[in-house]
């Protein structure tokens, strides 16, 4: 193996995957490190693959990637302790030649992923891990050191793809430490059912159609956080994520938290009889805009979740990352190609490329979400106790007259929120941290 | 490991069971440094939230990890490292969780 390359990739999930691929396919000498015994095997997600930003890759991805299902349906539920109150959103325009979304196992497709780039000529070593990076004496990353025999490995550019809980960056003083209310601890068990099951609970017609449930409400028990549920071909991937701070101060047990939402009476009866194969945790930048780290330096740039590219509000990550890292290895193309070299102000065009794509445009425009709902506990406790009740006494019948029923419904709102003025602030808040 | 906030879904050994691990026999990748003052907030916190029920109490009331579980997800290094009571590193490569479905 050279002992020099054009890039080291640290990391093989969709970010480093990316990166390396599109790098390798222009040319370059590209090595990439794992740790896990193939790429995938350390590597956790929903997961919901974003198929736009792979298309941009790798068009033709479709004819062989291992995919789950495509999402035809899309549910939305708030969650008191015994009902939901749901919309949901479901169109036969999402069965179409090239669909947009789809679920998948991470551990198979990053395998897959990764074929594609060692194929397109960038060397990969797996189960090793990189303990730190080489820096020169102006500081300037020129290769990393790894837990193999064999030196370290030099290269013109470091691309750190390592994660949320990457740890390079921070020994190397790159990057801050992570902050425990800027990521989401979540949990998630892959139960296994058989293919026509999951097809009959979720009302689906073909073996490829999928639904996706998001859940805001009890599910979290007061933290700010979140559920899913993601149908795959055979199986449901079914999960809760809170902020780790909350987690902290509340002491409560993720696991616990999983069983009550699978134990909940909307959800219990589409996991019945299912086996569980798999638990997993993962931590999940949360903290928006204002808790993406430097990006770039002299020799080195940073991509996904290791750059906290994850817009929480539309459950998006694995396409910004995926996007990052195409825009680095253009990037780090465009530089070779012109015979630069590698450094903070040459990087200048990642950052610009980034601040172009709707990575940064849409992290921008959600930016004042992450603290307004860590400070507004109401929107995951009060409103949706309040919408369900609210529910409840619209259909149930029982002989009191109807605008009765509504001034009872709507003096619950308030009520709930100290009075009208706290609703109008709660509405107020919410629109200016949107838009 | 321990599981006392679970009462009516699997217990930790059973969650876990279905996991992939290959320990690094005699390399634990997580080691408590106890602070001379007593456990902190943080560290004790850890107990309960774990999610994979890596730490636990000790006889002499102090906090004991035991990662063979570890799903690496960094929560306790991120929540101690103020206080730095934690030494937190990836097990070597090839070594610790290995995803089946991630």
């Amino acid at each position: 193996m050279s002992d020099h390359f054009d890039a080291i990739v640290v990391g093989a999930g969709p970010s480093g995957n990316a990166c390396a691929y599109v790098m390798a396919k222009a040319g370059l000498n590209v090595l990439q490190i794992d740790r896990g015994e193939y790429p995938g095997s350390k590597n956790v997600q929903g997961a919901i693959l974003y198929a736009d930003a792979l298309e941009r890759i790798i068009p033709d991805f479709r004819d062989d990637a291992p995919l789950e299902r495509h999402v035809i349906e899309q549910r939305f539920w708030m969650l008191s302790e015994k009902s939901h109150t749901g919309a949901q959103y479901r169109s036969d325009e999402f069965n179409e030649e090239r669909p947009n979304r789809y679920t998948i196992l991470r551990a198979q497709f990053d395998k897959w992923f990764s074929r594609q780039v060692r194929a397109a000529g960038a060397v990969l070593i797996t189960e090793t891990t990189v303990k730190d990076l080489i820096k020169d004496d102006a500081g300037r990353v020129i290769g990393v050191i790894t837990d193999r025999e064999g030196g370290p490995i030099y290269a013109n550019a470091v691309v750190l793809a390592e994660g949320v809980n990457g740890i390079v960056g921070q020994r190397a003083k790159l990057r801050p430490e992570i902050k425990a209310n800027h990521v989401a601890l979540a949990v998630k068990e892959t139960l296994f059912l058989p293919e026509e099951t999951v097809r009959e609970r979720f009302n689906l017609a073909g073996e490829e159609d999928g639904v996706v449930i998001e859940v805001l409400g009890s599910v979290s028990s007061g933290m700010v956080g979140t559920g899913f549920l993601y149908t795959n071909k055979e199986s449901i991937s079914i999960g809760v994520g809170c902020l780790l701070s909350d987690f902290a101060e509340t002491k409560i047990a993720p696991y616990a938290l999983l069983d009550k939402f699978k134990q909940h009476p909307s959800v219990a009866p589409l996991l019945k009889g299912a086996e569980m194969k798999e638990y997993v945790a993962h931590l999940i930048p949360e903290g928006g805009y204002d808790a993406i780290p430097r990006l770039t330096g002299d020799g080195w740039l940073i991509v996904g979740d290791a750059g906290q590219f994850v817009n929480a509000v539309h459950r998006e990550g694995s396409n910004l990352a995926m996007t990052s890292g195409r825009l680095a290895a253009e990037t780090l193309i465009q530089l070779r190609a012109e015979g630069k070299p590698v450094t903070e102000a040459t990087l200048k065009l990642y950052r610009d490329k980034l601040a172009d794509s709707f990575v940064m445009k849409d992290l921008k425009k959600y930016r004042k979400v992450p603290r307004l709902l860590e400070g507004n506990r109401q929107f995951f406790t009060t409103y949706p106790a309040v919408v369900n009740k609210a529910m409840q006494m619209f259909l149930r019948v029982d002989g009191v007259d109807k605008a009765s029923k509504e001034a009872a419904m709507m003096r619950g709102v308030a009520k709930a929120r100290g009075g009208w003025w706290g609703v109008v602030t709660d509405i107020f808040k919410m629109a200016r941290a949107w838009r | 490991m321990t599981d006392k906030t679970n009462k009516t879904g699997p217990q930790m050994e059973e969650r876990l069971y279905q996991n992939r691990y290959l320990v690094d026999e005699g390399n634990p990748h997580v080691t408590i440094h106890s602070q001379p003052g007593g456990d902190s907030a943080a560290l004790k916190s850890l107990t309960e939230i774990c999610p994979a029920g890596c730490y636990r109490t000790g006889e002499d009331g102090r906090v004991e990890v035991v990662p063979d579980g570890c799903m690496e997800c960094g929560s306790c290094r991120i929540l101690t490292q103020a206080t730095g009571e934690i030494e937190w590193s990836y097990p070597r490569g090839g070594f610790g969780i290995l995803f089946k479905f991630g």
